[in-house]
């Protein structure tokens, strides 16, 4: 772990749901609340007793071996599938028969583990896309060129430009998005998801194919974004550097069900998520 | 300033497809006008195409709307044509002795035949829009051929009680003075010229200036965003249904007063001429030219609407030379060599793309 990303570590608290939050969250209500979430495909048990809170500016990690369901739960978020069982709770709203698209407008955006941009388009474009629900114009304002029509795209292609700068991306703006590298790719999905204005985001393994010092430079990246907006960050990942650097509590699943909930240093040397996941030598 | 600077790139290509359809019209209309007609210069059979290929035109951009913009094959936009050019002609018709003058009841035939075109449009998108690619495609085949058998079987008469309707056998009885504007199988029959190449010429802008801005606003995006990645786009909150409608709609509504055009070009109107051929054609110019190139389905849709006049040389060989043909321009068009040749020559920012827009799904 390099130098740069040393932090404080956090202090965690219990909730009345057995769940745990960061000591500075615990007098709002967390932003994401999961009650025994569950879900089956078929016979198969994916995930299973699912039980988690996240504070408003908490960032969390959920780790596991592959297959262990940790993109199911991402999925079961933003009800890409609906849940078998179990309610999920975000900032206290019950997300129970929203959509995709109804979750996202009350708060959650996420970004892929295969990155999945809108290819064809410029960066700018992508961005605007993230903005789509904070552009105020319709169908015939467009086709007619009316003045709201300039008024609003000056705002969101300032808006982008704005977000894009968080990763030094203003100069990449015209590119196809598709043809970016595959870092950039990655980083713009960040950007996307941001842009539409979430309280929390998912991250589904950012650094997933980054080298030691983007991973680094990413940390940062991800500290500076929970600063900036004040939100809560939930992230996927295999880089324990990643992990362990700044993921304030964290979740372990394996085989689609919780093993270990704690402060890094606690699943670190938990000796059930050491068998299942880490390994026996350590990492970090 | 500013507006400019940033749209450039795009409002360049626009604006360049613009110049090309203005620069078409003018020297076609030069070479029609009585001074150079006596040279010769464009054969009446050309000119006898000119209506047929603006319709058709209008036909390819609004099928690329939906092909190449939103990335779902439609295999019935005949039928949108059909219900424009039956709805519209009708309204022609109904209308000779309250508007005489062509060009405003042309223009209320191409507003109607649009009009129905849309109700058509959302009619079969609620069902069918909720489909992904070849069920789509198969849903849109099926339509069209409903529209085909729903118009041979229908039977419209005017008389001084107004319009009258009667389906699979005609049991109307029309008041004195009565008239049969549609006559089943047998369709229109005399119909009242009045569609002329200046009214194709605008229609084709209006299309261009709809799709080219609605591609460049918020909607276009969401549109785009949609064929390029649909659970992305959903991540983002964009409501899936609502803007492939909007596409799927806008494309009916254009393909319906292209219709209108067309049907009121000709002396007479069967179902039949808006069947299964007719849409694959369409789909044939969309392809040929380029998905989401706008300005390759106005090539494309003008250049094979006049092939098969052009081979008559061939006589029984015609449709033979005309696949040939086909084939030949697919390949070349497909050739990296070739494309990356006339990529330098032009210097367009399309060009460069391989033209394989709707292929990210």
């Amino acid at each position: 772990m390099s130098e740069r990303v040393k932090r404080e570590p956090t202090k965690l608290v219990p909730v009345p749901s057995t769940n745990i939050i960061p000591e500075r969250d615990v007098d709002k209500t967390p932003i994401l609340e999961c009650r025994h979430l569950g879900i089956d495909f078929g016979g198969l048990t994916a995930v299973n007793d699912f039980n988690m809170a996240i504070g408003r500016t908490e960032i969390a990690g959920l780790i596991g071996p592959n297959g262990a369901g940790k993109t199911t739960v991402f999925n079961l978020l933003t009800k890409v599938y609906q849940p078998t069982r179990g309610t999920i709770l975000l900032g206290g709203v019950d997300t129970h028969s929203m959509s995709t698209v109804q979750v996202n407008k009350a708060g959650i955006a996420r970004t892929f583990q295969n990155i999945r941009l809108f290819a064809n388009l410029s960066v700018e474009d992508n961005v605007k896309l993230g903005l789509h629900n904070h552009i105020g114009y319709g169908m015939w304002t467009g086709i007619f060129r009316l003045p709201s029509y300039w008024r609003e795209e000056r705002i969101a292609h300032e808006r982008a430009m704005e977000l894009l700068s968080i990763f030094d991306m203003e100069g990449l703006a015209d590119v196809k998005a598709g043809s970016l590298p595959y870092g950039a790719q990655r980083r713009l999905e960040i950007v996307r998801a941001l842009a539409t204005n979430p309280s929390l985001l998912l991250l589904d393994e950012p650094a997933a194919g980054m080298n030691p010092s983007e991973t680094a430079e990413l940390m940062d990246n991800i500290v500076k974004i929970r600063d900036t907006f004040q939100i809560a960050v939930l992230l996927i990942e295999h880089d324990m550097s990643l992990v362990m650097g700044i993921c304030e509590g964290i979740c372990v699943l394996n085989f689609g069900q919780i093993i270990a909930k704690g402060t890094p240093d606690e699943i670190k040397n938990n000796p059930e998520v050491i068998k299942a996941y880490l390994g026996s030598r350590k990492e970090g | 300033m500013k507006k400019t600077l940033k749209l450039s790139k795009t409002s360049k290509g626009n604006f360049a497809t613009y110049g090309m359809v203005i620069l078409a019209y003018a020297i076609l209309q030069f070479l029609g006008s009585n001074a150079v007609r006596e040279g010769g210069l464009l054969s009446p059979t050309l000119r006898g195409q000119l209506v047929p290929i603006c319709a058709y035109v209008v036909m390819a951009l609004s099928l690329n709307l939906t092909v190449g913009i939103l990335g779902e094959l439609s295999l019935g936009h005949a039928g949108f044509m059909s219900v424009g050019a039956f709805s519209g002609t009708i309204a022609a018709i109904a209308l000779q002795n309250t508007i005489p003058a062509g060009g405003p009841r042309l223009l209320i035939a191409m507003v109607i035949g649009a009009a129905f075109a849309t109700v058509a449009g959302i009619l079969i998108g609620i069902p069918v829009l909720r489909l992904n690619g070849d069920y789509l495609a198969i849903v849109t085949l099926a339509f069209g051929e409903i529209i085909k058998s729903l118009i041979t079987n229908l039977y419209v008469g005017k008389d001084a009680n107004g319009l009258h309707f009667s389906f699979i056998t005609n049991n109307m009885r029309l008041g004195e003075g009565g008239q049969m504007l549609l006559n089943g199988p047998m369709g229109i029959n005399g119909i009242n010229k009045i569609s002329t190449f200046t009214a194709g010429f605008v229609l084709i802008l209006i299309a261009l200036f709809v799709i080219f801005n609605l591609v460049n606003s918020r909607s276009g995006r969401a549109i785009m965003a949609l064929r390029d990645n649909r659970i992305a786009a959903e991540s983002v909150g964009i409501p899936v249904t609502k803007y492939k409608m909007m596409a799927f709609v806008t494309s009916a509504a254009l393909a319906g007063s292209a219709g209108a055009l067309f049907a009121l070009g000709q002396n007479s109107l069967i179902s039949t001429k808006f069947d299964f051929n007719t849409s694959i054609l369409v789909l044939v110019f969309v392809v040929l030219g380029g998905l989401g190139r706008m300005w390759g389905s106005i090539i494309a849709a003008a250049a094979l609407t006049i092939l098969p006049e052009a081979l008559r040389q061939f006589s029984d060989y015609r449709m033979l030379v005309y696949a040939i043909v086909l084939i030949l321009v697919m390949l070349a068009t497909n050739n990296p060599t070739l494309k990356g040749f006339f990529a330098k020559l032009f210097r367009k920012p399309e060009e460069v793309e391989t033209g394989k827009g709707g292929e990210g799904k």
